[in-house]
């Protein structure tokens, strides 16, 4: 079914702008410098643009101003807010609509002042228990997201034994590549010592252990794959896309080690006509150290239970046997809010050999993996270069 | 049965706890319990939902220490509970530090200013 739509779309340009730190910025202006940069790679303009997807964190009507503010008349608009997974998720609805001929270029961006915004994370946690309330859970006062992510890590933790250190190897790995990529936010050396003498924020999660808060924006660009052909940059193809959510509080998670990702990993790599073996390099959306040790497990890279010995070993850190998160991550590059815009432009720059000293050579195929909210929603990509078609 | 009949299940629920009852639902079509309250049962999609009292007893099934200063009032525990009717909760376990909350631990509700939190099994208060 989805498979017809294999190959069909290509990102024919991608960018980011101002990613770490951007004082004096807002989101939107963040987001229209990306916008800009990637309809420029894919040798546009923004009046080639006829769709958008977009969508913010605060802002629940963000499509409209964005339209406003870049001078756009879209003939389709998408704003599905599913949490950080949202701007991996936006590909399939994007496929749709240019495959059924709704437009022709779609613009695909996010921006977030989140670490220099004056309005910060106290004022917008007080707003959520008004505007998005949570009556079964807030009364307890979990910290989160970060609470939500230390329950599934305890579990975790119960059932397979996976240990504090493994956790903490996930970090160490992400620093790792961050240091070969001068965007990453923070680059200095980290060990697994290091992680598990940094302050506990909710057990077993260290500061460490939770993805940074920078600034930054993302845009990528969309054009049914023929186009792409003819436009300037080396287009890197959709292959598969799927999108799962089955709960939204931790407190109603099925089972706390079984994210989504089970779901929407098989569904995307079936359309792909994939398997993890033929994946040369992995984005996953790290905003915990959990997270990817329950994405390499959910979406087929290891049995479920033994990530934490395959990630200690050393496995996807640079010279390892799966790279994965190639710029570092949401723990060291950047991490402004949502962060799964920038786990799909690493997995493009991959496939475009622009990534320097990270380059993970010869990667023809790559898998961006997005989660939102609590371990709630669950987006999986997987993209390849042109001799993959 | 809900104290006051006070519009939508959030509103009976927290109605009863007010007055220091823990109710959940149990679904007459497909006989299964449901938390947290719903108007249509997220199992079978009947509307057949009834307040029930659970027992009372349960298991620690996961669990988190949330570090906070001293004057934001220190370390609490923040746990998911499984009840013994085989539905999960977010709570907390009162009356051990946070530390001694282990995965596994057999618990009690108590309902205290509407709010329903656990004690460890045979814990004296």
């Amino acid at each position: 079914m989805t498979a017809a739509l294999r190959g069909r779309v290509a990102i024919a340009g991608a960018a980011t702008f101002g990613c770490g730190e951007a004082p004096g910025f807002t989101d939107i202006e963040l987001l229209a410098r990306a916008a800009h940069a990637a309809v420029a790679d894919a040798g546009l303009t923004m009046r080639d643009i006829d769709g958008i997807t977009t969508a913010s964190a605060s802002a629940t009507m963000w499509p409209l101003p964005v339209i406003e503010y870049l001078g756009i008349r879209p003939t389709f608009v998408d704003g599905t807010m599913l949490g950080g997974s949202s701007f991996i998720a936006h590909l399939m609805q994007s496929m749709l609509a240019l495959q059924a001929g709704l437009c022709n270029a779609i613009l695909v961006c996010y921006g977030s002042a989140q670490r220099s915004a004056s309005f910060g994370r106290r004022e917008i946690v007080a707003a959520r228990r008004f505007l998005d309330p949570q009556p079964y859970e807030m009364p307890y006062e979990p910290f989160l997201p970060a609470s939500a992510y230390a329950l599934a890590a305890s579990r975790h933790m119960h059932e397979f034994g996976t240990t504090r250190r493994q956790l903490a190897a996930v970090a160490v790995a992400a620093r790792a590549w961050a240091q070969h990529n001068p965007e990453a936010f923070m680059r200095e050396p980290l060990t697994i010592d290091d992680v598990l003498a940094s302050r506990l924020v909710s057990d077993p999660l260290t500061v460490r252990d939770c993805c940074l808060v920078t600034d930054g924006a993302g845009a990528f660009v969309l054009v049914r794959s023929e186009r792409a052909r003819d436009l300037p940059t080396r287009p890197v193809y959709v292959l598969g896309n799927a999108t799962t959510v089955w709960n939204r509080q931790i407190s109603s998670m099925p089972d706390l080690t079984i994210t989504a990702a089970s779901e929407s990993g098989v569904r995307a790599f079936a359309m792909a006509g994939l398997a993890p073996k033929d994946i040369d390099v992995v984005q996953l959306y790290d905003a915990f150290t959990i997270n990817t040790l329950l994405f390499l497990e959910d979406l087929g890279f290891c049995k479920k239970g033994e990530a934490g010995p395959f990630v200690e070993s050393g496995a996807i850190a640079p010279g390892g046997s799966l790279p994965v998160n190639t710029n570092g991550g949401g723990l060291s590059c950047v991490h402004p809010g949502m962060y799964g815009v920038f786990a799909l432009i690493e997995a493009v720059r991959q496939l475009r050999g622009e990534c320097g000293e990270r380059q993970v050579q010869g990667a023809r195929t790559a898998l961006a993996h997005g989660n939102g909210g609590t371990l709630a929603s669950q987006s999986t990509a997987v993209l390849g270069t042109g001799d993959t078609l | 049965m809900a104290a006051t009949p006070a519009g939508g299940v959030q509103a009976e629920h927290q109605a009863a706890l007010d007055e220091g009852r823990f109710l959940i639902q149990r679904c007459a079509e497909c006989a299964r319990h449901v938390y947290f309250p719903r108007e249509l049962c997220p199992h079978c999609g009947a509307t057949a939902l009834a307040w029930v009292e659970p027992q009372g007893g349960g298991t620690v099934h996961a669990v988190t220490t949330v570090r906070r200063k001293a004057d934001a009032g220190g370390d609490i525990n923040v746990s998911l509970i499984d009840l013994d009717e085989g539905v999960r909760l977010m709570s907390r376990v009162e009356g051990v530090p946070p530390s001694d909350v282990r995965i596994g631990q057999r618990v009690r509700a108590r309902v205290v200013a509407g709010l329903v939190v656990f004690d460890l099994e045979g814990a004296v208060r």
